[in-house]
């Protein structure tokens, strides 16, 4: 019997992994598109390339991006890097209380303000990807991707709810996850998680105590 | 506008159609129909709002978020070995996969890899969780068009891949088996045997779906030529696995990426499908399944021997940096962004799931076609409700 398995098309070749110079070429082709707009960029040899854009040319990227051949919208959300002040929830409540850090670090491509959009997209041709960072200006909002990638509207949403972040442009930035009359943004550091508020995290108390092994022994199940 | 083929215009037609209609306000009166939270056919609480032009949905929109758990949030109050236990609980039919990309994100961020073994054994695993899945989905499928029998065939033969992944990890659902430097334990006694035993069955069980599903006429008029996707649409949207491939984009993580997985020693193939349409994806996803059995017979027989664990320290800091890792999950697509501070747990997880974008395409896919069209769409996309409220 002829199955209908047999009439489709299929593919088993590996093509070639990308290098190094294939992503100092993106990096290259973006520089032409956006000028002194490119603010920095972070190469990870072998595995991953990061880029930071100026606020006023995050659309700009996109369009950029997808005319380089990036068709592939993967996701894109935002960063808060304000430390927790509530710390991690796990602190012993007997303990004293520490001074909570309150210095804004950034990660890859450095930064300067507290919240970063960023977004990564895909070349499926050349089986490269590239994540694309921006500061959000203090008018919390940056422009939206929606134009160039029509998968951006619920990732937008989502940020937008979550974070606080206004994408302009963006037609519809109802609430996705929340009720509508939700006050405050989850996932913004100074959001108190409020069930770690309420009741510490047990795994305070209940630790068993830990078998005694040299350290580097490896075997950590 | 790419060169599209004859189904595929026949699709635009209908939904340039919808809109002419939506835009002239014809004296018909529309009729706006609520599909869920509620409804058999949603696989959990999604719901749909559909504006419907007699029996034509002009519009119709997706709500999400009645089960919204805030995993993103949680994982920052946990250390990093703790995280799996929440991630599990992403998409509960392949639980094992959803570990992998965070285990691995943790892995580049620390500069170690798991042994050989424990790669093989993560990918045999991987799979198998996959099998679990689609094999359900596949039963699952009849039941939106009528046919009972289908799923109790898939649940029948789930069985066996469900008791491999208890025998090998002890949990059924949520294996939490993945660790930072390997795996929890080694392979039990006698599973090797069995698994290979379990595939032969699941082979048979594709076969039977094939003849009996696939080859139903009643199954083809409904999916045929029916929700068609174009592949730039399909991109644009971000959808992934096999809902991308059956637009004809070829394109597999398990091939297209290095991770440290056994993927490469295995040789199988990626299907594509040129058309599209909700058939293209259900076809897709049963030979999905058969390409899973065989890499799993494959690898079976090669597994190295050493030990299933690396040399990581007792107390696991993860040291500063950003990763981003992502595996071809049974939905799509699957990736997490991984922050870390230097701390025990992570800073910031984005958690990027296949289901959240494949389902945000609905309101385009959506429009113009039938009422019962709504359901074999949706269960073509396929979705896992907890795959998108994360």
């Amino acid at each position: 019997m002829v199955r209908l398995s047999d009439t489709a098309t299929g593919n088993d070749e590996t093509a070639a992994l990308p290098g190094d110079g294939l992503r100092e070429g993106i990096v290259d082709g973006l520089r032409s598109d956006l000028g002194d707009r490119l603010l920095d960029t972070h190469l990870l040899p072998q595995k991953d390339l990061w880029v930071r854009v100026q606020p006023d040319a995050w659309a700009l990227t996109a369009a950029a991006l997808k005319t380089q051949g990036f068709e592939y919208f993967c996701f894109l959300s935002v960063l808060d890097w304000l430390p927790s002040p509530f710390g991690k929830g796990e602190d012993d409540p007997e303990a004293e209380p520490t001074e909570p850090n309150t210095e804004i670090k950034q990660g890859y491509a450095g930064g300067a303000s507290r919240f970063q959009v960023f977004a990564r997209v895909t070349d499926i041709k050349r089986h490269v990807g590239v994540t694309v960072k921006a500061d959000v200006p203090e008018s919390m909002s940056v422009p939206s991707w929606l134009p160039h990638y029509a998968g951006a509207n619920w990732h937008e949403r989502e940020a937008h709810e979550m974070f606080g972040i206004g994408f302009e442009g963006h037609p519809d930035l109802r609430n996705l996850y929340l009720p509508g009359e939700f006050e405050g943004f989850p996932l913004r550091k100074d959001f108190p998680l409020l069930s770690r508020m309420v009741k510490p995290w047990p795994g305070i108390v209940d630790v068993e105590p830990m078998p005694v092994v040299d350290e580097g022994e490896g075997d950590a199940s | 506008m790419t060169m599209l083929n004859e189904r595929q215009q026949l699709s635009y037609i209908a939904a340039q159609a919808a809109d002419a209609r939506l835009n002239v306000e014809l004296e018909t009166e529309g009729m706006t129909l609520n599909i869920g939270p509620q409804h058999p056919a949603t696989h959990g609480t999604l719901r749909i709002i559909a504006r419907l032009d007699g029996e034509q949905v002009v519009w119709a929109e997706p709500v999400a978020g009645y089960m919204h758990r805030g995993y993103e949030k949680l994982t920052e109050v946990r250390s990093f070995p703790q995280v799996t236990t929440l991630i599990n609980r992403i998409d509960w039919l392949g639980s094992f996969a959803n570990e992998v990309p965070f285990i691995l994100a943790a892995e580049q961020l620390m500069e170690i890899e798991a042994p050989p073994r424990a790669q093989y054994i993560r990918t045999i695993l991987f799979e198998l969780s996959r099998i679990a899945n689609v094999s359900l989905f596949l039963g699952d499928l009849g039941v939106q068009m009528g046919a009972i029998t289908p799923v109790f065939m898939a649940f029948r033969d789930r069985e066996y891949v469900l008791n491999l992944i208890e025998g090998a990890t002890g949990g059924r659902f949520h294996p939490n088996f993945d660790r930072i430097g390997g795996l929890k334990d080694d392979l039990p006694k006698g599973w090797i045997a069995e698994t290979k035993q379990v595939m032969k069955k699941l082979r048979q069980f594709c076969d039977e779906i094939e003849d009996l599903l696939f080859g139903n006429e009643i199954f083809q008029s409904r999916t045929r030529g029916v929700g068609i996707i174009p592949a730039d649409v399909a991109k644009s949207y971000g959808l992934s696995g096999a809902n991308l491939r059956a637009s004809g984009v070829d394109w597999d993580l398990r091939r297209d990426q290095s991770l440290p997985m056994a993927w490469d020693q295995a040789d199988f193939k990626v299907w594509t499908h040129p058309d599209g349409d909700s058939w293209a994806r259900c076809w897709i996803r049963l030979q999905e399944t058969r390409e899973a059995t065989k890499i799993v017979d494959q690898l079976i027989d090669n597994i190295p021997a050493g030990p299933v664990m690396a040399k990581v320290p007792r107390i696991i800091k993860v040291p500063e940096g950003e990763a981003w890792v992502s595996t071809e999950n049974p939905l799509g697509e699957m990736g997490y962004y991984v922050v870390s501070k230097g701390d025990l747990g992570p800073f910031r997880v984005k958690i990027r799931s296949a289901s959240f974008n494949n389902i945000s395409i609905t309101p385009w896919v959506l429009k113009g076609v039938y009422v019962p069209d709504i359901i074999t769409i949706l269960a073509s996309l396929y979705f896992i409700l907890g795959d998108i409220d994360r």
